[in-house]
């Protein structure tokens, strides 16, 4: 049950992001800025923990999910230590996937040489 | 090839991107769902196979999929999954990742500092500074009204 809905929360969230680029012909950076900052904001309202008890993997891998982690770190960190948490809490609890892609994309662009078009 | 009206017509009902659409979302949610339930699986086999706390679990999956992705970019495969799967390969972590190797690939030949390093967080950088400054506004917002 929990790969289904997986499948059907992640891949309407994909939907949600294809129905703007079409319709509103955005580029795809725009898109993500979107997405991450309403998970933070989503987040923030506590509709967001919902979402990820519905939808597991599927509402935490797209990219709000990414934003949910960031305004979960900064909140969390806020209750602890006060404005230091705040400007904190976000950066860390985001860094092990940041930190993964600037980490893997630096490997792979010392091993692999670009496609040719 | 001539075209009369009627033909013509035709042609252009064919290249119109009306069915285009539904086509694309059909896509982007077979690939986008594909991506998260994968993400689900690596973070069960984390739990039940390491015996590794489910939040934790999370995050390791996710690094999991950065790195696949990271992988799948380097030998060109992301990319042309992309043309195909629109949406569904850009939402997901895995199209943050591709975000970064994409550019840290394209400017390897301007060399490793300033090709690579300076230009690896080029797509990826507005989604860091719009995140991070989202998060440090309700991280204080939190702290506001408690």
């Amino acid at each position: 049950m929990n790969y289904v809905m997986s499948f059907v929360i992640g891949g309407l969230f994909c939907v949600i992001g294809q129905i703007i680029m079409d319709k509103f012909k955005l580029n795809a950076a725009y898109i993500l800025v979107t997405f991450v900052v309403s998970g933070v904001f989503l987040n923030y309202f506590g509709i967001y923990d919902k979402l990820v008890e519905i939808g597991y993997s599927g509402a935490t891998v797209p990219l709000p999910g990414f934003g949910n982690s960031l305004a979960k770190g900064a909140i969390e960190e806020a209750s602890k230590n006060g404005f230091m948490g705040a400007l904190s809490g976000g950066v860390m609890k985001t860094a092990p996937g940041v930190a993964a892609a600037l980490l893997f994309g630096y490997m792979v662009a010392i091993i692999f040489n670009p496609k040719k078009k | 090839m001539k075209y009369n009206k009627e033909s013509y017509k035709k042609v252009i009902d064919e290249y119109t991107p009306k069915n285009k659409i539904v086509k694309n979302c059909f896509m982007a949610f077979i690939f986008g769902g594909a991506i998260c339930t994968l993400g689900e699986i690596i973070k069960n086999i984390f739990v039940s196979g390491f015996d590794v706390p489910k939040d934790d679990a999370g995050v390791m999956a996710s690094v999991v999929l950065v790195g696949l992705s990271a992988l799948l970019t380097g030998f060109g495969v992301y990319d042309d999954l992309g043309k195909i799967a629109g949406a569904g390969t850009i939402v997901p972590i895995t199209g943050f990742a591709n975000s970064v190797v994409s550019p840290a690939l394209e400017y390897k030949k301007e060399g490793l500092v300033l090709g690579t390093a300076a230009n690896i967080f080029k797509l990826a950088g507005p989604v860091l500074v719009y995140g991070y400054l989202s998060a440090f506004i309700v991280g204080l917002l939190s702290l506001i009204f408690k």
